[in-house]
């Protein structure tokens, strides 16, 4: 398999802040350095992009040195957390922004699915604006001609073709854009879960086409998103990025389990520090479990959550809320404060509090899950929200005998009533 | 086994910075129908549910011809070289918003259009030089106009000189669209980081227009002003008159073609620095803009 995108030495650089003055010296500088056949100043200066910590430099690198390959009919799925350099790359990839030093060469035409709808005119007709969307995307009219048809087919909004698409329902505008995007058949397609909209249907739709691009056309697919479970049915490869730089190339279900690893120093067992607004202020959340050292959680005992809290204000309505989340951040259950005390309120009262919730034992399986608590008001807002992130060992007898090494793909493990009906012989 | 080098064909290769006379006008000419769809998008989009559609563009060059008319003819008493004054004043409005509509709809490519530009590739240049185009329709219907009050001033006894000098139009259109297309683009380009220049742009057009013989001859000036260098100076001062001498060819029209030869040289100098200044830009705008 030949390559098809080659990236090499790749870096951005931003400056951050607001343009103005400050930023005219800059430039000049800059200038007056190229003049002399002198490097850029600024490019010395720039800081790993991390969002958390204020720098001291008003330049970042949102990618730094990144450095790849991509084959033919290769799915690569590209992740990192939010910021770590995903969209800063597909950005530069699509040719909508230049990198400040490296390369990259590739064989064949890019298109990304991001840019669905991308140049539709609202007062031009169906007609038109696949015309129009098709050119932007670079196709000729010669080629949209040949496939107009099989657009409008698509598409299944025949009957409106004429009429300019601000008369359209939003779902039929989002059908005849994907419509366009999905004729376009480019040689490397670049999908961004994270900027596609529309609903679950229709994301299912991009998935389902670029499965059907890369299985059945062979063509090479880039993949970013956040939900792990996509990724790793999906993708044959995983490039993981952290604060513009590469962490792993390669396997995906090592890349995920890296991007897994990767985050978990952020979080502790325990958080405080305080959320809030007029109402209330979120002070702490803590995970723990009775007599047990280390890392792990053990599933086979109970696990207790426990959240402070001061209420400034009394208010009807205002709810705490338990969420888990597996780790490829799918909620798996919820609980919520005013269905245990439904006549009693006095939880929102004005004052200090604070609330243990217990979660029994085998409950969840082994693995790595998000423990969320919401503190909010029932259908206005949401006022605080922390996560801690928790991971279980199976130590409990179940599966203590004949351990599955790949059992770990359930997310519960209920210890639930086997019961020796009828024994006979044969 | 012989290991053999495979010469790798990449069809395209993107990299931080790109010559800046490397203009890609092989790929400007593969969107060709990206330009003709932009132009009819324009079209339709200033149309929408109108009746009068592109009719509309007579109530400006009108009212302005009426304005004209008062203030210049009638108070001021500046003459036409012996041409109409309707169609004297009424010529020079249109080949004049011929540049203006095309450097303020050039001059904002960037800005305006950067939520298309973030999100896909397609050569930069094909924006402006649609805005261009658009505009020669409107510069067609206002002309269309112009020969309408022409012809029903012939038939009320007025005489139009009508020859060959009108093949000089279409050349006097390309230097304009020239001349438009290429300050636009410095100052879309300029602009994209620092908004400065679109505050000037508003306002600099109609200052622009009063430095240039648009409602008077050339001649009025060099023979009252004291600033007549600044007439002079001005490259579109020679596309009016020409555009008015090749129209009328008046007995006391007083017209140079060899003034015509700077604003061609005003045009190349201003498109050649004008693209270079778009493709250092386009690179990378969507970090500034």
């Amino acid at each position: 398999m030949s390559t098809v995108i080659k990236v090499e030495n790749l870096s951005k650089q931003y400056r951050l802040g607001e343009v103005g003055t400050g930023s005219l010296v800059h430039d000049l500088n800059t200038w007056w350095h190229s003049i002399r056949g002198k490097e850029n100043p600024y490019l010395k200066i720039g800081e790993t992009n991390d969002r958390t910590v204020k720098g001291n430099s008003d330049y970042v690198w949102a990618l730094e040195d990144i450095g790849f390959e991509v084959k033919q009919g290769e799915v690569l799925g590209i992740i990192g957390r939010n910021g770590a350099g995903k969209s800063t790359l597909l950005k530069i990839l699509s040719k909508t922004t230049a990198p400040t030093t490296g390369s990259i060469k590739v064989k064949g035409r890019i298109a990304s699915l991001l840019e669905v709808g991308t140049g539709f005119h609202p007062d031009l007709s169906g007609r038109d604006n696949i015309f129009l969307n098709g050119a932007i995307l670079g196709m000729t009219k010669q080629e949209i001609k040949s496939k107009f048809d099989e657009i409008v087919d698509f598409s299944g909004v025949e009957r409106y073709i004429d009429t300019p698409v601000k008369r359209y329902s939003s779902g039929m505008y989002v059908r005849l854009a994907f419509a366009v995007a999905a004729h376009l058949e480019p040689e490397i397609l670049i999908v961004d879960e994270v900027l596609a909209v529309g609903d679950a249907e229709f994301q299912k739709k991009c998935l389902g086409k670029m499965k059907d691009v890369s299985v059945n056309d062979g063509r090479t697919v880039l993949f970013v998103s956040h939900n792990m479970q996509a990724i790793s049915s999906l993708c044959n490869s995983g490039l993981l990025l952290g604060n513009g730089k590469l962490v792993f190339n390669g396997n995906v279900d090592s890349a995920i389990s890296k991007y897994i690893d990767f985050g978990k120093g952020e979080n502790k067992k325990e958080w405080e520090g305080n959320i809030g607004d007029e109402l209330l202020s979120f002070k702490s959340m803590k995970v723990y479990q009775e007599e047990v050292n280390g890392e792990d959680f053990y599933n086979h005992k109970s696990t207790f959550v426990e959240v402070s809290y001061t209420i400034h204000e009394k208010k009807e309505g205002l709810i705490i809320l338990f969420l888990i989340y597996s780790q490829m951040d799918n909620l798996l259950s919820m609980s919520q404060i005013d269905d245990y005390f439904e006549d009693d309120y006095s939880y929102a009262d004005v004052g200090n509090h604070i609330v243990k919730i217990q979660v029994p034992p085998n409950t969840l399986t082994q693995g790595s899950f998000n423990f969320v608590i919401q503190t909010g008001v029932y259908n206005s807002k949401i006022i605080s929200e922390t996560k801690i992130s928790v991971s279980y060992l199976n130590v409990s007898g179940l599966g203590k005998k004949y351990i599955l090494s790949k059992g770990a793909e359930n997310i519960f493990r209920p210890h639930w009533k086997w019961e020796k009906k009828e024994s006979y012989a044969k | 086994m012989e290991a053999t080098m495979v010469k790798e064909e990449w069809t395209e290769e993107i990299l931080p910075r790109r010559s800046l006379l490397d203009l890609r006008l092989r790929e400007v000419w593969r969107y060709r129908d990206l330009l003709v769809m932009f132009v009819k998008r324009d079209f339709v989009a200033t149309y929408k549910q109108t009746i009068l559609g592109p009719l509309w563009n007579f109530v400006q060059p009108i009212l302005t011809t009426i304005m004209f008319l008062v203030v210049f003819s009638k108070i001021a008493g500046i003459g036409t070289e012996g041409v109409n004054k309707i169609a004297f004043y009424l010529s020079s409005i249109t080949i004049w918003n011929y540049f203006s509509s095309c450097l303020t709809g050039t001059s904002n490519t960037f800005v305006a259009n950067a939520g298309i530009f973030g999100k896909v590739y397609f050569p930069r240049l094909i924006l402006p030089l649609s805005v261009c185009l658009s505009n020669v329709i409107k510069f067609g219907v206002q002309f269309g106009l112009l020969l309408l009050i022409m012809l029903v001033l012939t038939i009320k006894g007025e005489h139009f000189h009508f020859g060959t000098s009108w093949l000089l139009i279409p050349l006097l259109i390309l230097i304009m669209a020239g001349l438009g297309l290429g300050c636009g683009i410095i100052i879309s380009s300029l602009t994209t980081k620092y908004r400065d220049f679109a505050v000037l742009v508003t306002f600099g057009v109609q200052l622009l227009m009063y430095a240039t013989p648009v409602a008077y001859p050339l001649s009025f000036i060099m023979q009252k002003s004291s600033h007549a260098w600044l007439f002079n100076a001005n490259p579109l001062s020679p596309v009016v008159e020409a555009f008015r001498y090749a129209l009328f060819q008046s007995p006391q029209q007083h017209f140079h073609f060899n003034t015509l030869w700077y604003s061609v040289g005003f045009m190349l100098v201003t498109l050649i620095i004008g693209s270079m200044l778009f493709n250092k830009v386009e690179r990378s705008f969507m970090d500034t803009v």
